[in-house]
């Protein structure tokens, strides 16, 4: 299976992870800052910032660009339930 | 000023700047408020009405079934086909309740909301109208001639969606829930009405302390303004010395152990409950291990010797938090969660957490703790502690480990790591 690599800035962590993982299932049990509410795309509480690797995300549903609209996201926010890690990136919450 | 006013009397509006009207509604019979909040004498839903040379805007309605006494308010003073703007600071079903019915009467009037609230507009409302509006933000405004509605952004003031909206020449705050509280009164303004200083901080202990930050920030928009009055849309309306509120709400939104320990310094609370000691142990011997880090501040609590409340109060102010328990029946003991299930009034959002304890043969206490911390947007930064039974020096030893390192993430002291692999992850 395809890996790709994921940090983590805030707790400057890497972890290697199977292609397709969201990030939400890494940094919850890696215990990185990043916070969640809803966990399925709706609520805008797992924005996180995309520091490097923008495009080694999978790209944003219809769904989770309004969301990321509704909550005001930057230009490289993302939502950490939504996006799928497809290869190498760096992270940190927004 | 007027020395008697009573609005139970009549269903007019009541007009308490130039051209600014109350058109609200008393519920003097409520006594408990959106599950989480009691009132002992009830509340009011404050709807304002602006009447501007160029047309008339209603700010906020009601709740739905004090509709009746909203628009006979309404009716007194101006024609529903004057309504030129209608502004809602919150979109909660009591500001909002009376808003339907006010589109059909009014269908020429322009809605103001802001950003965050248009999904919780339509999920309100449901395709009941089809509503067109318009979003606005800090810098935005409406002219009504004569009048103008300036936006402030200030979300999370208790809902994302929350703003407020200032009257320039009249220097007249609508600030929404904020600066409001359960309190009816028909005398209606601050200066006449009862002792309500009671129903204000506890208005605030409930709704806004979890948002102390957002405070802050509104804070900084609102303290330059000129405030000749501040009408919330719950209880009366702040008409004299308006900036006492102002101040009061800033200090609520304080830290106070800041001021005691040092802006430097990080808090960790360890709350533990033991039924023969192993769990006291482990927690003295993690309260050892954190305090050996420079600028951490450790405070070890028996959760046997104390009440929820303080308990709440220090869990606030703390930048991590540990609890420790024993595995009884398959669960943490009920303590534990009593106190884990009282904190929806503070912000936990980021603080970092742990968990700990002894048990005799399963031990899914910690595990359960941890889950329960991270639902309450907590960071789980060292996986929790767990011993069976009695602990032996070296677990101790490793439990001065656990709390050290757990100061250290605290102070941003970098640990070394390499590369973990997902599946090493548990």
């Amino acid at each position: 299976m395809a890996k790709a690599k994921i940090t983590f800035e805030d707790i400057e962590q890497t972890v290697s992870v199977p292609a397709g993982t969201r990030v939400i299932e890494v940094s919850e049990r890696i215990g990185a800052g990043i916070i969640y509410g809803c966990r399925e795309g709706d609520c805008g509480t797992c924005m996180m910032h995309v520091l490097e690797g923008w495009n080694n995300l999978t790209e944003p549903s219809v769904l989770e660009e309004k969301v990321l609209k509704e909550n005001m996201a930057g230009r490289h926010d993302r939502l950490a339930c939504q996006a799928q890690i497809i290869g190498d990136c760096k992270v940190k919450p927004a | 000023m007027k020395t008697s006013v009573d609005v139970s009397a009549h269903r007019e509006g009541v007009e308490f700047a130039d051209g600014v009207y109350w058109v609200g509604a008393l519920d003097p019979n409520l006594r408990t408020f959106d599950i989480i909040l009691t009132t002992a004498n009830g509340t009011t839903y404050n709807s304002y009405l602006v009447r501007g040379s160029d047309g008339v805007a209603v700010i906020d309605t009601v709740k739905e079934n004090f509709s009746d006494e909203f628009f006979a308010r309404l009716e007194s003073v101006a024609d529903y086909s004057e309504i030129k703007v209608i502004v809602l600071n919150h979109l909660e079903p009591d500001h909002s309740g009376a808003l339907p019915e006010l589109m059909r009467r009014a269908p020429q009037a322009h809605l103001y909301i802001s950003q965050r609230a248009t999904s919780m507009l339509k999920a309100l409302l449901h395709g009941e109208a089809d509503l067109q509006y318009t979003t606005v933000k800090t810098g935005d405004s409406v002219s009504l001639g004569d009048r103008t509605l300036a936006f402030l952004h200030t979300p999370f003031l208790h809902w994302p969606d929350t703003q407020c909206t200032y009257v320039e020449e009249e220097g007249v705050l609508f600030s929404g829930d904020v600066f409001g509280c359960h309190y009816c009164d028909k005398r209606l303004y601050n200066d006449l009405v009862g002792d309500f200083r009671f129903s204000f901080d506890y208005y605030y202990a409930h709704i806004m302390r979890p948002f102390k930050k957002h405070v802050m920030d509104a804070l900084k928009l609102i303290e330059p303004l000129h405030l000749k009055q501040i009408a919330p849309t719950h209880g009366p309306i702040l008409r004299d010395r308006p900036r006492r509120y102002v101040t009061h709400y800033r200090e609520l939104s304080t830290s106070a152990l800041a001021r005691s320990i040092g802006e430097q310094d990080r808090s960790m609370i360890i709350f533990y409950m033991s039924s023969y000691g192993n769990t006291a142990r482990m927690a003295e011997a993690i309260s050892e291990g954190a305090s050996s880090i420079e600028g951490v501040r450790v405070s070890l609590y028996d959760l046997q010797g104390g009440e929820t409340d303080p308990f709440v109060d220090l869990i606030e102010e703390a930048d991590a938090l540990l609890f420790g328990s024993p595995t009884i029946n398959g669960d943490a003991v009920k303590p534990v969660w009593d106190l884990l299930s009282s904190l929806a009034v503070v912000n936990l959002k980021g603080k970092l957490g742990a968990a700990f304890g002894s048990y005799g043969w399963s031990g899914e206490a910690v595990r359960m703790i941890e889950d329960r911390m991270r639902g309450l947007k907590m960071n789980i930064p060292v996986q929790g502690q767990r011993v069976k039974l009695i602990p032996t020096d070296e677990e101790l030893q490793d439990c001065q480990d656990f709390g050290r390192q757990i100061a250290e993430v605290l102070v941003g002291k970098p640990q070394e790591k390499g590369v973990i692999d997902f599946a090493d992850l548990a």
